[in-house]
């Protein structure tokens, strides 16, 4: 049996991990991870608020095992949300969870359980770490509604080959149950569904508080100017609400384009939000990359379905091209390729740094930003 | 086997503490020490017993203990009712502790006053700071580092103002002669579990017939502590309090142990010391290019019991306060461990603490090693 350093968040999923791992005779330490102070007048229901600390510490009592809140504030700061931040200042949608997983869990807390001659890190995510032909290999939950893998996919084989994520091959109804069954003290807490440090969920305003709004010009694609905005971090590719333009009597318009360099928020209809592939760079790849030509499954966001694509070219960059067009590829967010001959394994991806236009040549890429 | 080496956290229950409690906590037993009966008049006599026990621990005759020591919750109670008691603008130390630092926040009036490198008062910029002032808070030995304060030059310049002193004692009692305290102090906070008594006892002692004004109405201690008195606790802290002769004795020992962890300590890793003039028990350490936090954890897991800076409500921990006023910066201040030993720790609990931290040091260099590109390079990966 092994020294296993569970992340605790305080929530039911995480719990259960731990509970599963005591019972297989593990030597299991939990850790939460002190990621922020959130305002405490707002619900809690969030990774990184004291309550939860507090919850994962009875957790851990009831469990009997030793439990430590860690101070990683400054880091979560400087690598989540001043990104989080930037990310929207700079025309991008940002994506803090891939962030979270790839520096604070699998580089920062998975270096803290080596600290404390722990063989393993254990998290309550939603996902299976499987052995491979080429090592260990990332594959999507059982399930598939809770499906986490794709806020893994930065995870280096390195780090796979020391972590565990204990309930991938369970749903959530199975993980309350075990949670019942444990008499954990958490086994009926509500999910928590927000960015952590963004309790009430209102981005925007999250941003003006931590930094001077850009504003600009509303656009449409041949330049004209159809109106003023307040700040680009209101804007998002495929947003159609909120654009402060006048009604009229044309096809609904949708941001199409938001540069961080001119504050120049683009507009245009539905068919302009089609992209033909996209390009992506900083990639991740968990084993060897597909080659040229390799047909995948892609997610460019969290929750949307695996479309088929093909690979034009992996190696730090990434270009990928769809089958069919796609909408609303959002630079800032993540490319996260699937095996297409085994769709639940993760290949591994990069972050989208421009989509390829659906009508133009294949060779130019329209760049965002 | 397990090694507690954080007695200026709490001092393990000595068995005379214990012992003397444990009437007080045995089921039948009644008595409020306000009631007119008999069971009423033990629980008052106890109290009494115990006033006078922790009145001669400080050198102060059994006939005015009444007058003057204050049963309260702990230290930081005693803090507060200091503090309440001279309402006028308030001089505290950087390095206070953080009883006194909050427990300020809501006056009108208060200013901090720095400390050198060593952790002792800037005196020069002392002494502006005290015009006008009517109470200056030191913390005579500092609970993270042991730094000891000198009293007399502090006494003279709060004379020349006329402030009063507050001198928070709770670390000093049974670790240093009080008599140079009450010497000098107008105020002295001291508490129970640090010499070995209960926790949720403590006590504030008005030497010079200074004021005390009661943080809660109720006509208990003398209408200066209201609220029901905690029989059994006080009881404790006063048979601790009787132990502190010894525990005097017992102290050139335990700095012999502390000075043995040091050297050996400095030659396990690249290391420095916080403090100068510091308590007999209390090593405060910097491993330099380390997280004191993960050494904290790992010396716990392999059963060593040492602290790290000060814990937030979340129970993570903060950077030390005390490190930062001592011009430390923040990622060294993250970098320190406190030990604190006892009467209790032998020379063998001490090898062993060196050779589990020697595994553990060992480990912690490798990781960091692994980490290295990252912690070079905090996460400005792209533009």
């Amino acid at each position: 049996m092994s020294r296993v350093v569970v992340a605790m968040s305080g929530g039911v999923d995480s719990s259960v991990v731990a509970a599963l791992l005591v019972e297989q005779g593990h030597e299991v330490i939990g850790m939460t991870m002190h990621l922020s102070d959130a305002p405490e007048t707002e619900r809690t229901g969030t990774c990184c608020a004291p309550d939860d600390a507090h919850d994962a510490r009875r957790v851990a009592n009831h469990l009997g095992i030793p439990h430590y809140v860690a101070n990683y504030k400054k880091a979560f700061k400087t690598a989540v949300i001043d990104r989080f931040v930037a990310d929207y200042q700079n025309g991008l949608t940002p994506s803090p969870c891939v962030r979270c997983n790839d520096v604070l869990k699998f580089k920062l807390l998975l270096s803290r359980a080596r600290e404390l001659d722990a063989e393993f890190l254990a998290t309550g995510h939603y996902a299976r770490v499987v052995p491979g032909a080429f090592g260990p290999e990332l594959h999507r939950a059982v399930d598939h509604a809770k499906d986490q893998s794709y806020f893994l996919f930065g995870a280096s084989q390195d780090a796979l080959a020391q972590v565990m994520f204990p309930i991938g091959d369970m749903d959530k109804p199975a993980v309350r149950d075990v949670a019942r069954r444990f008499e954990l003290p958490v086994a009926e807490k509500a999910e928590s569904m927000d960015i952590c440090f963004v309790p009430d969920g209102d981005y925007a305003r999250f941003v003006e508080q931590n930094a001077t709004p850009k504003p600009g010009r509303i656009v449409d694609e041949s330049g004209d100017v159809l109106g003023d905005h307040g700040g680009i971090h209101r804007f998002t590719i495929g947003q159609r609400r909120g654009l402060g333009l006048p009604g009229g009597t044309g096809a609904p318009r949708f941001v199409i384009g938001v540069s961080g360099a001119t504050g120049d928020v683009t507009v245009g209809d539905a068919s302009r939000l089609l992209a033909a592939g996209l390009d992506a760079d900083r990639c991740n790849w968990i084993g060897p990359p597909p080659s040229p030509g390799t047909p995948v499954l892609a997610r460019i966001r969290h929750r949307s379905a695996p479309d088929p694509a093909v690979v034009e070219l992996a190696g730090d960059t990434l270009r990928l091209r769809f089958d069919s067009p796609i909408r609303a590829v959002a630079p800032g967010q993540a490319a996260v390729l699937y095996d297409a001959e085994r769709p639940s394994r993760v290949w591994g991806g990069g972050w989208i740094r421009a989509s390829l236009p659906f009508s133009d040549a294949p060779a130019s890429a329209q760049a965002v930003d | 086997m397990r090694v507690y080496l954080d007695h200026n956290s709490g001092a393990p229950l000595n068995a005379s503490a214990h012992a003397a409690m444990i009437p007080w906590l045995t089921s039948g037993r009644g008595g409020n020490a306000s009631s007119v009966h008999a069971e009423g008049r033990a629980a008052r006599a106890a109290i009494s017993e115990a006033r006078i026990a922790v009145g001669a621990a400080l050198g102060i005759p059994a006939t005015s203990v009444e007058r003057c020591v204050v049963f309260t919750s702990g230290a930081t109670e005693a803090n507060a009712l200091a503090l309440h008691s001279e309402p006028g603008p308030l001089v505290l130390m950087a390095t206070s502790h953080p009883s006194v630092l909050m427990g300020s926040q809501r006056r009108t009036s208060t200013r901090v006053a720095p400390v050198r490198p060593d952790g002792t008062l800037d005196l020069e910029q002392l002494e502006p700071l005290l015009q006008g002032a009517a109470l200056l808070s030191v913390i005579f030995a500092n609970n993270e580092t042991g730094v000891v304060q000198p009293l007399p030059p502090v006494r003279s310049l709060c004379e020349r103002h006329g402030v009063r002193l507050h001198v928070d004692a709770a670390q000093a009692l049974g670790r240093l002669p009080m008599s140079a305290i009450m010497a000098h102090a107008d105020y002295v906070t001291l508490s129970s579990h640090k010499i070995g008594g209960p926790g949720g006892a403590g006590a504030l002692v008005a030497v010079s017939g200074a004021p005390l004004n009661a943080l809660q109405p109720g006509h208990q201690e003398r209408g200066r502590r209201g609220g029901t008195e905690n029989v059994a606790a006080i009881v404790g802290f006063g048979a601790a309090a009787k132990g502190v002769p010894r525990r005097l004795d017992e102290m050139a020992g335990v700095a012999r142990l502390r000075d043995r962890l040091w050297d050996g300590i400095a030659g396990l890793h690249d290391v420095w010391r916080n403090g100068d003039v510091v308590l007999p028990n209390t090593l405060n350490v910097g491993f330099r290019e380390l997280d004191g936090e993960s050494l904290a954890i790992s010396l716990d897991l392999s059963g060593v019991a040492v602290s790290t800076g000060a814990a937030c409500s979340s129970g993570s921990v903060e950077a030390s306060h005390v490190l930062l006023a001592m011009g430390i910066d923040e990622d060294a201040a993250r970098a320190c461990l406190r030990f604190s030993l006892g009467p209790e720790n032998t020379e063998d609990e001490i090898q062993v603490v060196l050779s589990r931290l020697a595994t553990i040091l060992l480990r912690q260099k490798e990781s960091h090693s692994h980490l290295g590109p990252i912690m070079r390079q905090p996460l400005q990966e792209r533009a």
